[in-house]
């Protein structure tokens, strides 16, 4: 089934081959790992009562997850497991995390919602909905300063376009020429409360336009084309101009993994679903020739392989023993 | 009187005074629609309508300004907070504004706005959505503070904190939502300043508010088992603090146990221990102790978030402790 786009999009060229389907391996672990998380939530293997799935969005990290360049730095806000995993994520780590333990990313400290590894750039996702803009316009002073070439990404949702700092920080960027990305992943609703509910003007793109960024808009269903835009920006955004994007998507399960969603109807989730991003990419290569079905299925069997991995090793992993509680409130641990 | 959980009874609360008071109107993100994050304002909206129950972008500073604006002018907002940890985001409108404009204004003007939040742990939700802050409001002079531990008192301390001409600010606790007990039939407030005794006793006091009443009223049942009589003080309000009552039940225990799920350090529980012996210490017959949330940020592993706050074994070896009961506590 081919499935199309519908917001009109300036035409970008296809990227090369290889791109084309490291784009869709991306979405496909993304989604399967997610999957994978909101099952064994539900099973009660997850550590806390909260999950935020990104399934649906998987476009838009895969798209501007690759588009950014080793070294590059990131925020996320709480939805962030699927950019992370764009940007190499260990997901042996990442699952053992979500499961509250000793060997996760965070050693069961931080949980999901605030996955971080500054290894691989992450600074970390943020369970106060837009404090890691601020922070990511940081690593942008940071990078101009100290590693000339690096951009610094912030990813955050809809709902943080209500936020002031959101646009204390839209300036400071522009003012100071830092190699900031202000990533929107719009997913419509902020909880129950649908974009139009709580801006009274939807016309982001101009917002940031005004504060002196280069701002675009793009349809976040289509990984490919997220892809084009990111690059095209990012790059603006190493030579000190700061940018905004505002990707349009959709969550497909609730605000929690638990939330029924009865905020919104079952007719607009459905029309979403018919534009699910890894299908539309998967389509889209198989009738490009670009990728066998055969490719394609031991691409799934890679993902699905790689949470059992994930799982078994989250499972194994012990929780840190309760004496560690006092572990890393300081670096200098006899500060305490 | 009826059964009823926790955050029925503040929606009852929250009903009964909109309905008496035209000028109450409920703010916050997602509390008409979504019916409150944790389902507190649920039937809110249809029953009063978008003009009364406002639906608010996720724009916390700003939120409480505009609630501090409309108290000054003659509405009386009710803003929630959906998490109290989100005062990081809104203390320059709670501290410096609402707290301030009666005095500054040399009475002048008043800010009858209450600053509906919830807080502590219980849900794993981590080091950003499972604190417990309100020493910083009880610090601030001009604030009232209420951390309601039962059904009864939740829904007669928001009537009171509603029709308040101070700004209230009124912290729930989210592992209590679903705590069910009786609750008046009649609108009845209860007055602030006004500790409960939750359990009397006579072999040592236990001062405490919020969840702790709950987790102090296990501890006093198994002190009981050991032949010690525990009394345990529910305080309800922290600002006006009832400092009568717990002199008063000091004085006849000789013992002092201060249970806070907050962080030890500059806490209320400090200032409750330094009270105790400012203004009884000279009947105390051991040193007053603190049982208290570590000095950690709240871990999400389960087990580790359990550590970092008190548990019932706590409160007992505090007690024992004191030089009560028979034998150590066991875990
Ligand atoms: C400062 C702050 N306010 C409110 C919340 C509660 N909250 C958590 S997620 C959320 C909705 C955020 O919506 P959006 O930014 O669009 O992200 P999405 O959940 O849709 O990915 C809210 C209100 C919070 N965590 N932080
Ligand atoms: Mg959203």
């Amino acid at each position: 089934m081919r499935v199309e786009g519908h917001i009109a999009m300036p035409q970008h060229t296809s990227p090369p081959p290889e791109t084309r389907v490291a784009l869709l391996r991306t979405m496909l672990r993304i989604r399967e790992t997610e999957e994978r998380i909101g099952a064994s939530h539900l099973r009660g293997l997850t550590a806390g009562s909260m999950l935020h799935l990104s399934i649906g969005e998987e476009a838009i990290a895969a798209g501007v997850g690759l588009a950014m360049r080793d070294g590059d730095l990131f925020t996320t806000h709480h939805r962030g497991h699927g950019i992370f995993i764009a940007r190499g994520a260990d997901l042996d780590r990442m699952m053992a995390e979500v499961f509250g333990k000793r060997d996760g990313y965070l050693q069961g400290k931080g949980g999901s919602m605030h996955i971080a590894d500054i290894a691989l750039g992450h600074m970390g996702a943020n369970a106060i909905v837009g404090a890691n803009i601020p922070i990511s316009v940081g690593g942008g002073l940071s990078a101009k300063a100290l590693t000339p070439g690096v951009v610094s990404v912030a990813f955050f949702g809809d709902g943080a376009l209500q936020q002031g700092v959101l646009y204390e920080s839209m300036n400071m960027a522009a003012l100071w020429h830092l190699p900031v990305a202000f990533v929107v992943v719009n997913n419509q609703y902020g909880m129950g409360t649908r974009l139009e509910r709580a801006s009274a003007s939807l016309r982001f793109v101009e917002r940031a336009e005004t504060f002196g960024l280069v701002a675009r808009e793009v349809d976040g269903m289509d990984v490919e084309a997220v892809y084009a835009v990111a690059q095209n920006l990012l790059e603006q955004a190493r030579g000190g101009q700061p940018v905004f994007l505002m990707a349009h998507g959709y969550r497909f399960y609730g605000h929690g993994r638990k939330d029924p969603s009865p905020y919104r109807s079952k007719e607009e989730e459905q029309a979403w679903r018919l534009r699910d991003p890894v299908e539309q990419q998967r389509v889209r290569l198989l009738e490009a020739g670009a990728l066998s079905e055969d490719a394609y299925e031991q691409m799934l069997r890679e993902a699905r392989e790689a949470c059992d991995k994930a799982v078994a090793f989250a499972t194994a992993s012990p929780e840190l023993p309760v004496e560690d509680l006092y572990t890393d409130v300081y670096v200098e641990q006899e500060a305490n | 009187m009826a059964t009823m959980p926790y955050r029925d009874a503040l929606r009852l609360a929250l009903h009964e005074e909109m309905t008496r008071d035209e000028r109450v109107v409920l703010m916050g993100e997602e509390v008409g629609l979504y019916g409150g994050a944790y389902a507190v304002s649920k039937g809110l909206l249809d029953a009063f309508g978008p003009e009364r129950v406002i639906d608010t972008p996720i724009s916390e500073a700003s939120i409480v300004g505009v609630g501090v604006g409309a108290a000054l002018t003659g509405l009386r907002p009710v803003v929630e907070l959906m998490y109290v940890d989100f005062l990081g985001l809104v203390m320059d409108q709670v501290g410096n504004q609402a707290a301030k404009w009666r005095y500054m204004s040399g009475g002048r003007l008043t800010v009858p706005m209450v600053l509906r939040t919830q807080g502590g742990t219980g849900r794993s939700a981590g080091a950003q959505h499972s604190q417990s802050l309100e020493s910083w409001i009880m610090h601030v002079p001009g604030l009232r503070l209420v951390m309601p531990a039962t059904p009864a008192d939740a829904r007669g301390l928001l009537t009171t904190a509603i029709r308040s001409d101070d700004p209230v600010v009124f912290i729930e606790h989210k592992a209590l939502y679903a705590l069910k007990g009786e609750v008046p039939d009649e609108a009845e407030p209860i007055p602030f300043g006004r500790a409960r005794v939750a359990r009397e006793g006579s072999d040592v006091s236990v001062i405490t508010y919020s969840r702790m009443v709950h987790v102090a009223l296990e501890a006093a049942e198994r002190m009981r088992e050991q032949g010690v009589a525990v009394e345990v003080i529910d305080l309800r309000t922290l600002n006006p603090l009832d400092l009568d009552a717990i002199t008063a039940s000091v004085r006849k225990t000789g013992r002092a146990i201060v249970v806070s799920e907050a962080h030890k350090t500059c806490s209320v529980s400090s200032e409750l221990a330094v009270l105790i012996y400012e203004h009884a210490g000279d009947a105390l017959r051991a040193p007053v102790r603190r049982v208290a949330g570590k000095d950690v940020p709240i871990p999400s592993a389960p087990a580790l978030e359990r550590a970092a706050v008190p548990s019932v074994d706590e409160v007992v070896e505090a007690i024992v402790g004191t030089g009560l009961g028979k034998e150590r506590a066991h875990a």
